[in-house]
């Protein structure tokens, strides 16, 4: 690989009097690990699609997976909160920790994984029916709460998406009739309510006009100080304004994982560099 | 590197476009260079002015070239590799605009000169600091275009020799002053062909940087090897005091 051979000249060049290389080290070390993966596979039925995964995903920040079609980031998303369990012949091995819980475990009640960490979908998908129902409904399944209590929690959660001002004199016009970038929002909303831990973002912005991408790119740099944030996304600029860290997938395969600032200006693996700046097959 | 084309076709003309520009401006500043360095060493006053001349020229490729960079950027929204190079471009043109003015400047003072014989053979003890830069701005020039990174830490590290060349020529002009008062007049103009000169090796430095940074992605340390002691002289330093 010419890229390793010219690192490896550059190191030899170092130690001969050569510049020590400044490079854009980010410290991991004091970031807690919310999530760690560990040689994890998965396979619908016979097929392999995620080979010997390892990455962490760090508390309070953003990820992004990228990767070209097919490449196994939106199986590794479904993997988190067992989206997969909903199929028959689809499996995962490996770990999958979450706080030091096993995620893959038989035992995990997948309800309350999936309220812990939540998922918003690429296609807006609200319930049919009204804006307040579509919060309400799912904050009911987990908390008894009073009338004000859920009120004042669909509030919060419509404030928090960046929402509020826009519907809270329709609260209960049907959610159907919203745009599609308010309907985006209303289901970051719903997955809000139910107070997750982490969430997951399954290309949130792609059937999306960019004013309404560039609100919900806010929401997200805003939800990262509560939560640790997940997102597939095709749009490669997208990953670089929303991200702390980038991770590169292809063929099923993690091929380099880094700050997202460090993937995009001097990535290591040449196929890394060829994805994103457009030079791929 | 050898590279993939992008699956864009434009976008690698636009590279292209602004690989060739820095291309010609490298050797419009090559070239200014070494003219300025013949016209001082035989006080060629009609070579001088064409030196004076042509530097509008490299001023409108360098603006061509930011003119360039920015609209790939705004266009492309360049990463990695791209990135690296759309950038380098603009910090290179830069380099190389200076260059071209200083090169302008020895070429001013060349004329401020005239041909005088004498002045002529005093100027000839700039020849090897002069051939030394023009061999370092070569060379820079060629691990740019051969995206050779080896060779561009090569005049990184070469430029101390530069230097040192620089603090002798220094000291060896303050001695002719001192020999010979009348010298003074083409002495101090001297002294500050050199330092132009000097100056243009520390843009090959500067170059060689940016090159590295384009080729590896990461930026050298800044301090890099220096060995010009010109402006550590003793003030009192003569050949009529120890």
């Amino acid at each position: 690989m010419k890229i390793a051979a010219a690192n490896a000249s550059m190191r030899s060049a170092a130690s001969t009097s050569v510049p020590v290389a400044v490079h854009a080290a980010v410290d991991t070390k004091g970031l807690p690990e919310k999530v760690s993966i560990r040689n994890l596979d998965f396979f619908y039925g016979a097929s392999k699609a995620l080979k010997n995964i390892t990455l962490p995903l760090y508390g309070n920040k953003a990820t992004a997976f990228i990767g070209p079609s097919g490449c196994g980031k939106s199986t590794l998303l479904r993997v988190l909160n067992r989206m997969y369990d909903l199929y028959p012949n689809q499996r995962a091995t490996g770990e999958v920790s979450f706080d030091g819980e096993d995620v893959l475990s038989p035992k995990q009640d997948l309800n309350l994984l999936r309220s812990r960490i939540g998922m918003v979908f690429q296609k807006p998908t609200p319930f049919p029916m009204s804006i307040y129902e579509n919060i309400a409904f799912g904050v009911r399944l987990y908390e008894k709460l009073s009338r004000s209590e859920l009120s004042s929690r669909v509030e919060s959660a419509l404030r928090r998406a960046a929402l509020w001002d826009e519907v809270k004199d329709k609260l209960s016009a049907n959610g159907l009739s919203l745009s599609g970038g308010q309907q985006q929002r209303l289901c970051i909303a719903r997955t809000v309510a139910v107070k997750p831990e982490v969430i997951l973002f399954d290309e949130p912005c792609s059937a999306l006009d960019p004013i309404s991408t560039a609100k919900i790119e806010e929401l997200i740099d805003e939800l990262k100080r509560d939560y640790t944030i997940v997102i597939v996304t095709h749009n490669m600029q997208q990953a670089a304004r929303v991200s702390d860290f980038t991770a590169f997938m292809y063929l099923g395969s993690l091929v380099e994982f880094g700050p997202t600032q460090v993937i995009f200006t001097s990535p290591k693996d040449q196929r890394t560099q060829d994805y994103i700046t457009g030079r791929f097959g | 590197m050898s590279m993939q084309p992008h699956t864009i076709a434009s976008y690698d003309a636009d590279l292209k476009d602004l690989d060739a520009l820095v291309s010609e401006m490298a050797d419009d500043a090559a070239s200014a260079l070494k003219s300025a360095a013949e016209a001082l060493v035989t006080g060629d006053v009609a070579l001088a002015q064409k030196v004076i001349a042509a530097d509008a020229e490299m001023d409108r490729l360098q603006h061509s070239i930011e003119g360039k960079a920015v609209s790939t950027i705004a266009t492309r929204q360049p990463v990695a590799i791209d990135l690296r190079q759309i950038i380098s471009t603009i910090r290179i043109a830069n380099d190389l605009e200076r260059i071209g003015d200083l090169a302008k400047n020895v070429a001013k003072r060349v004329i401020a000169m005239g041909e005088q014989p004498a002045s002529i053979k005093i100027a000839s003890s700039l020849a090897p600091l002069a051939a030394r830069v023009g061999e370092q701005l070569q060379h820079v020039i060629a691990a740019y275009r051969g995206r050779d990174d080896a060779m561009a830490l090569e005049v990184w590290r070469s430029d101390g020799a530069i230097d040192t060349l620089h603090t002798s020529l220094f000291r060896e002009l303050l001695t002719y002053m001192m020999e010979d008062p009348r010298s003074i007049g083409v002495c101090a103009h001297l002294l500050f062909c050199a330092k132009n000169l000097e100056r243009i090796g520390d843009h090959a430095t500067n170059v060689a940087e940016t090159t590295h940074y384009m080729i590896m992605g990461d930026m050298l340390s800044s301090d890099r090897p220096k060995a010009d002691g010109s402006s550590g002289v003793d003030p009192n330093w003569g050949p009529n005091k120890s």
